[in-house]
């Protein structure tokens, strides 16, 4: 059974893969949704500036890049590695 | 006809205008706001003209920045100088969802829309199969396939734009009053927009300055008796369209081939490696830099010995008198002072454009973002402020790719503080006046360290002054960074050519004028006065030179030394003085300050006319005379080292050059900016050159 964790995306790991499940609709722009970060959809961080700066992101199929304070608008649920395997 | 283009950005929107329209171009601006409007005209086979505009990206027309405005306004607003009556919306097939977003929005406003997939090269690469009859079918809308890098879909387009506004309308995707019932009945009459999704989209966007204050405070009244709050139907609206979008997308696309993973990832692990990453980055810059100081020198010789010949020719076939010295010594010495930029404003901007078209700057964002914005400044200022190394003017003008408004004006309140190559001249010779050519530590010059020094000293001014101007300044815009990483590509040579063709023109058009009329004024100050005085002055040479035997040489250059003197501009020199002798100035290095604001590196030609030298071209005698000259006032020498260092300054600080705040007015469409940085850099300037003076006399 994979262990079900809901952290903010601001503090997904480098590497680590994730399912967006809600926002924090009061303070988010709009434009991330527009941008295509959408509950349900599948987010990998790819890299994550030095001196706390922006990650970057592939969510749909393409690459993004948004500052930490974006990124903790969203609430994600990790997906464990073995879980994409199987 | 007007057809407006419209699209996410990083969609080719503008390699497809550049494909439809070539260079038949005009740029223009948005009375009002800081955005560039582009049309250009095409011609269709069935011999109609249409006016194709270029409006800025957007990702939806929920406007967030002043470019995403103008998209909103265009195309809602009847009356807009830009309103077109049909629109193509430009789509990157390869990410169709994200894409489809606005495309719908635009059909809701009740346009004809003709839909443009461009990148299906891409879309076969990532293993989708589109079935555009379907999606033709269902949204009733003409759907080109395009390669705007390849041209090809070009004829397609123009065919179906020649019956595009006979076409009939589609139902509505999104309907407001479905989903929020009567306000959006209520919004609609009170606006007194006719199309629903149009009174909607204003209703919702409370900033939006093309609704009048009494009809803005009736709106707020009415939300608040719905209940509603403009960002949660904002939101309400985006998930509803992107449901819908997923559906149309199950029925028309699938995934069928495999999906091959181009270059891009690979790339990134590189380019924005934590260490790696900077390493290229600023590889990059030296040779940017390189490129820009000594690419360009080349040209600049060129250029400028071409306009010396150009006086010396005018000067022989033209009649001697004023004429023909307004033209020799006023009108081509200034066309010279704009012309002369464009090499380095040409190297500069291809190598930002090269940037751009890879997909490279964008990673140059992501790695410099936190480290700016430590000083209120963006990841995109990073460009601008480099580029300042070279000069100011193209660096104000790289500012565009800022969208934040706040970041982009501190940018631009900040760029000249960095050392430009107009100050390189002016600090050589101060500094070779004073500062002894010692070596440091076995190996170091003094006098390459001081230089060095003063590029740092820029530096930190900058960054400095950026910290104040962002806490002083306001903003409507809360500033975020939500930025699209696209896949890199190989540049196209038609963009980068056209991008240059565009930022020359623009240069020349408009800093130019302004630029040219300024040397004019300067050579008229400097060359006439009240005749009376000049005349007395005159007769005084002539009998000195007389009584004490002086060469012809010795009474010529006393001669110009005495025109200069007795000139409006001399003149001047002598009444600021007063204000000037606190940071050890006499009113020689007055009126060479004065003349600096046209442009910095004129203070070498001034102090060589002041100090009555035939030849301007001789640095050594021009700083021996330096060296040796007397302030009558003091007694000590009028260049002694607290003098030379207090220029050294106010050269840093201050804002004198007329170029710069021509492009910054252009940049900023109000006077009030450039008065503001001038006061604030010429004011700092001012203090802290009074206090190095005083300190070290």
């Amino acid at each position: 059974m994979p262990a079900e964790k809901t952290k903010s995306l601001s503090e997904v790991r480098k590497g680590e893969q994730a399912i967006i499940e809600a926002f924090d609709e009061e303070n988010m722009p709009v434009k991330m949704l527009e941008m295509g970060l959408l509950p349900g959809n599948i987010v990998t961080v790819k890299q994550i500036a030095i001196l706390n700066g922006p990650l970057h992101i592939e969510v749909g199929g393409y690459d993004l890049a948004l500052r930490k304070d974006e990124a903790s608008h969203v609430i994600v649920r990790i997906i464990e590695p073995n879980t994409i395997s199987s | 006809m007007k057809v407006a283009l419209v699209g996410n950005p990083n969609t080719g929107k503008t390699s497809l205008f550049n494909r439809l329209t070539g260079l038949n171009q005009k740029v223009g601006n948005y009375q009002g706001v800081t955005v560039d409007s582009k049309a250009g005209q095409i011609r269709l086979e069935n011999g109609d003209k249409l006016t194709l505009i270029d409006l800025p990206g957007t990702y939806s027309l929920h406007a967030t920045s002043l470019d995403e405005e103008i998209v909103t306004e265009a195309l809602t607003n009847p009356s807009f100088k830009d309103h077109p009556d049909a629109v193509v919306v430009v789509a990157d097939a390869a990410n169709l969802k994200r894409n489809l977003l606005l495309f719908t929005q635009v059909l809701d406003l009740g346009f004809p829309v003709v839909l443009v997939l461009n990148m299906m090269d891409e879309a076969s690469k990532k293993g989708l199969d589109i079935d555009i009859k379907g999606l033709e079918d269902h949204f009733n809308v003409p759907i080109v396939p395009f390669n705007a890098r390849k041209g090809k879909g070009v004829k397609e387009l123009k065919k179906s734009l020649e019956a595009v506004t006979k076409r009939s309308k589609s139902a509505s995707i999104f309907d407001p009053s479905e989903e929020f019932g009567s306000f959006a009945d209520d919004a609609s009459r009170l606006l007194g927009v006719d199309s629903a999704y149009a009174s909607w989209l204003l209703a919702v966007s409370l900033h939006n300055r093309t609704i009048p204050e009494s009809t803005r405070s009736k709106l707020k009244l009415l939300l608040k008796e719905h209940d509603l709050i403009p960002r949660r139907a904002q939101v309400k609206e985006t998930i509803s369209r992107y449901r819908y979008i997923d559906e149309v997308l199950n029925r028309f696309v699938s995934k069928t081939g495999e999906i091959t993973k181009g270059n891009t990832d690979l790339l990134d692990k590189i380019f924005t490696h934590k260490i790696l990453g900077f390493l290229i980055f600023f590889a990059i810059l030296a040779l940017t830099f390189q490129a820009v100081f000594s690419w360009a020198s080349w040209p600049m010789d060129m250029i400028e010995l071409f306009f010396a010949n150009l006086s010396t020719w005018v000067i022989d076939i033209l009649p001697q008198g004023p004429l023909a010295e307004l033209i020799a010594d006023g009108l081509i010495p200034g066309l010279a002072g704009v012309l002369v930029f464009i090499p380095q404003i040409t190297i500069l901007f291809a190598f930002i454009a090269l940037l751009e078209e890879t997909g490279y700057m964008s990673r140059v964002v992501f790695l410099m973002d936190s480290s700016m914005r430590k000083f209120g400044m963006n990841g995109r200022s990073v460009v601008p402020l480099l580029s300042g190394m070279a000069c100011a003017i193209p660096a104000v003008m790289a500012t565009r790719s800022i969208n934040n408004w706040k970041e982009r004006l501190t940018t631009i309140l900040v760029t000249p503080f960095m050392t430009c190559s107009a100050r390189l001249p002016v600090y050589t010779i101060l500094i070779a006046l004073v500062v002894p050519s010692t070596k440091v530590l076995g190996f170091l010059n003094l006098q390459g360290l001081v230089l060095m020094g003063l590029y740092v000293f820029g530096f930190v001014m900058a960054v400095t002054s950026s910290l104040v101007f962002s806490r002083v300044l306001k903003s409507s815009h809360k500033g975020y960074l939500i930025m699209e990483m696209p896949t890199y590509k190989l540049p196209q040579g038609r963009n980068v050519g056209l991008t240059i063709v565009e930022k020359v023109k623009s240069f020349v058009m408009s800093a130019g004028k302004i630029i040219l009329s300024i040397s004019m004024i300067l050579w008229v100050l400097a060359n006439y006065g009240p005749e009376e005085r000049r005349e007395n002055a005159i007769t005084e040479i002539q009998q000195a030179a007389t009584a004490e035997n002086w060469s012809p040489e010795e009474v010529e250059s006393k001669l110009a030394a005495a025109d200069l003197e007795n000139s409006y501009i001399g003149i001047f020199g002598k009444a600021i003085e007063p204000a000037i002798r606190p940071l050890g100035y006499d009113w020689k290095i007055g009126i060479a300050l004065i003349s600096s604001f046209a442009a910095r590196e004129v203070f070498v030609g001034t102090m060589a006319t002041i100090y009555a030298i035939s030849d301007p071209d001789n640095e050594s005698r021009i700083k021996d005379q330096m060296k040796a000259d007397i302030n009558p006032l003091t007694g000590d020498r009028t260049f002694s080292f607290a003098v030379a260092m207090s220029l050294l300054i106010f050269y840093a600080l201050a804002m004198q050059c007329m170029s710069t705040i021509a492009v910054v007015y252009r940049e900023t469409k109000s006077w009030s900016w450039p008065i503001l940085q001038f006061v604030f850099m010429t004011g700092l300037a001012y203090i802290l050159s009074f206090i190095v003076y005083q300190v070290l006399k």
